[in-house]
């Protein structure tokens, strides 16, 4: 295997992704990161040179409408879904000391 | 003929023509449902009653001549990532499992303004990550052919539902494949559209950039009426396409004299079956005989489409998942330590391994110093393959195709292997990249009794010649039901029910 995945940029990653790793599923990553770069490394077989980076395959740019309020209110039912609420808001835990 | 062996069409043109009931169809539907999901568990989530409230009110627009059109009354199936207002939508995710949407996705809203009535949410793999829907937390659902194997994924439970006549018809979505390997799996047709022809708005997103809804139907004609119905152009998705004709109902003939059709040798080497090479190329004759004009050629770079598949749709499923955190809906984790802890927690327990997988190798490959050598290298490939598609549409209408190297693998068989499992995928996920129109067709079964799909691709825009191909194939081969299927009808029958 090419790519070794370290410690340090498994717990990088896991900290850009917002997840916690329990030490098994820290080892299985490296494994299965290093695999999936090793295999994804093969288009480094193809010369691209002077290609442009696709993003989208049709040519849309900056697609505008105008800034009004279409949705009904619906505050209640969204609220219905938070894990907690307290006075009509989301609640979290404290931020700010 | 039974209700629920009808097809959508079939069964619209019926309720219009007051022989059937919308209420009647929705009732064997849920009959249907309760006999032989125990056992393959294509939904998630069935909605009985609301279903039949849905029937009883589009059955009075239709006796006062509101809703003429054939899909009004007919019962539909919806994949869960598809957000249905008051009816839940859990993406078969455990972070979602309670979610219940205030909207109603885009494409939906035009099946309902048909007049659908929709009876559940199907399963799928978690968060259309998987090609087998083995990933959903709410388990897995079973081959309606062969219960020991696989529906295909993602959009298994769609299939499966089509294939058991647990609906009339289904949606599904399809970001690498996710309609058509299903539909070839489960012996249903299922079409992935142009990029842009039907909104977005409401489908949980993966990979926005590849993502796109379609119909997965009992035949062409459905799949045709379908697609009609759904396609728009959708302020509310800026990728959404204002294109032309969308009246894809009038391309249900059997003309396909002088159409080219082209078979990429490349799709036809080491690594598919040769049951299903054969098939296909049997298909290929019969179109032949029919005027069609069938040559071979190189459409190259194919082994470089899945590693450009998983680092495009990794980082853009990195990034839309983000907004997972257990905040505003959703999972929140039980015990946590401040905000951060709340967040790691809720997503760690919330998503599943597959998910966790791709959202890692995804923040991977856009973090500085990896951005310009795996995401950047990934997007000049996929200019490289939409290059190589349009070289192939100067010379051909249509490639033909097989939709996967396989039919349907034994359940378990798979996971284990990832990089084993994405190959599964490789005539499909080119498509994607190249935003083009794809439809899976059955074209035969191999010599354990599993449908094999042929797969028809076509240049954007060209979904019509993709139907009359498909439709005139379609003309030259019996319908196929499953077994258990047509065991539960002769049941049905010796017991005296007037079916």
């Amino acid at each position: 295997m090419a790519n070794i995945i370290s410690d340090e940029t498994i717990e990088y990653v896991a900290i850009l992704a917002k997840l916690e790793l329990s030490p098994e599923e820290k080892e299985a990553a490296k494994k299965d990161m290093g695999e999936m770069l090793d295999y994804i490394d093969q288009l480094n077989e193809l010369d691209t040179t002077g290609v442009e980076p696709m993003s989208h395959i049709f040519p849309i740019s900056n697609v505008f409408r105008e800034d009004v309020v279409t949705n009904t209110d619906v505050r209640e039912q969204m609220l219905a879904n938070a894990p907690k609420q307290k006075d009509g808001s989301f609640q979290v835990p404290r931020t700010v000391e | 003929m039974k209700i629920t062996a009808l097809g959508a069409v079939e069964l619209g043109k019926k309720i219009q023509a007051r022989e059937i009931s919308s209420v009647e169809a929705t009732k064997e539907v849920l009959r249907q449902i309760d006999a032989l999901d125990p056992i393959y568990h294509s939904y998630v989530t069935v909605a009985g009653e609301q279903a039949l409230e849905q029937a009883r009110a589009v059955q009075k627009a239709i006796d006062e001549g509101t809703l003429t059109g054939t899909l009004a009354g007919v019962p539909v199936a919806i994949k869960d990532n598809l957000c249905t207002r008051g009816l839940r939508t859990t993406c078969s995710s455990n972070i979602l499992s309670n979610f219940v949407p205030t909207y109603t996705a885009q494409a939906v809203v035009n099946l309902e303004k048909a007049g659908a009535v929709i009876v559940g949410k199907t399963n799928m793999d978690e968060f259309a990550m998987g090609s087998t829907t083995e990933t959903s937390f709410f388990g897995v659902t079973k081959n309606p052919w062969n219960p020991d194997h696989v529906p295909g994924g993602s959009s298994g439970g769609s299939a499966a539902a089509v294939a058991l006549e647990e609906c009339s018809y289904a949606l599904g979505s399809d970001t690498g494949g996710s309609i058509r390997q299903p539909s070839s799996f489960c012996g249903v047709v299922g079409m992935k559209p142009t990029y842009g022809t039907v909104s977005r708005y409401g489908l949980i997103a993966y990979g926005s950039s590849l993502d796109q809804i379609g119909p997965i139907s009992k035949n062409v004609t459905d799949c045709a009426a379908i697609l009609e119905a759904i396609a728009s152009y959708d302020p509310k998705d800026s990728t959404s396409v204002r294109r032309g004709d969308t009246r894809f109902t009038e391309a249900l003939t059997e003309d396909v004299k002088g159409l080219r059709i082209g078979l990429p040798r490349d799709y036809y080497g080491d690594g598919l079956d040769g049951e299903i090479r054969d098939a296909i190329q049997k298909a290929a004759k019969e179109l032949e005989k029919k005027g069609a004009v069938i040559e071979e050629f190189d459409l190259g770079l194919v082994s470089y489409a899945i590693p450009a598949y998983y680092v495009i749709a990794s980082a853009e499923a990195s990034s839309n998942l983000a907004r997972f955190d257990g905040v505003k809906y959703g999972y929140r984790a039980k015990e946590y330590d401040g905000l951060h802890s709340m967040y790691k927690k809720s997503r760690s327990e919330g998503f599943g391994a597959e998910v966790k997988r791709r959202i890692m190798l995804g923040s991977f490959v856009l973090s500085s110093g990896y951005y310009d050598a795996y995401y950047l290298k990934a997007l000049r490939t996929k200019a490289l393959m939409k290059q190589a598609f349009d070289k192939a549409f100067e010379r051909f209408d249509i490639i033909l195709a097989p939709t996967a190297p396989t039919t349907a693998p034994k359940l378990g068989e798979s996971l284990s292997d990832p990089i084993k499992m994405y190959l599964g995928d490789i005539y499909t996920i080119s498509v994607n990249l190249a935003g083009l129109p794809a439809m899976s067709v059955p074209c035969g079964t191999d010599k354990n009794g599993l449908p094999i799909g042929m797969q028809l691709i076509g240049d954007c825009f060209t979904e019509k010649k993709l139907i009359r191909a498909a439709y005139a194939f379609e003309k030259t081969r019996e319908f196929a039901r499953p077994a258990v299927v047509l065991e539960r009808e002769r049941k049905e029958r010796e017991d005296g029910k007037n079916i």
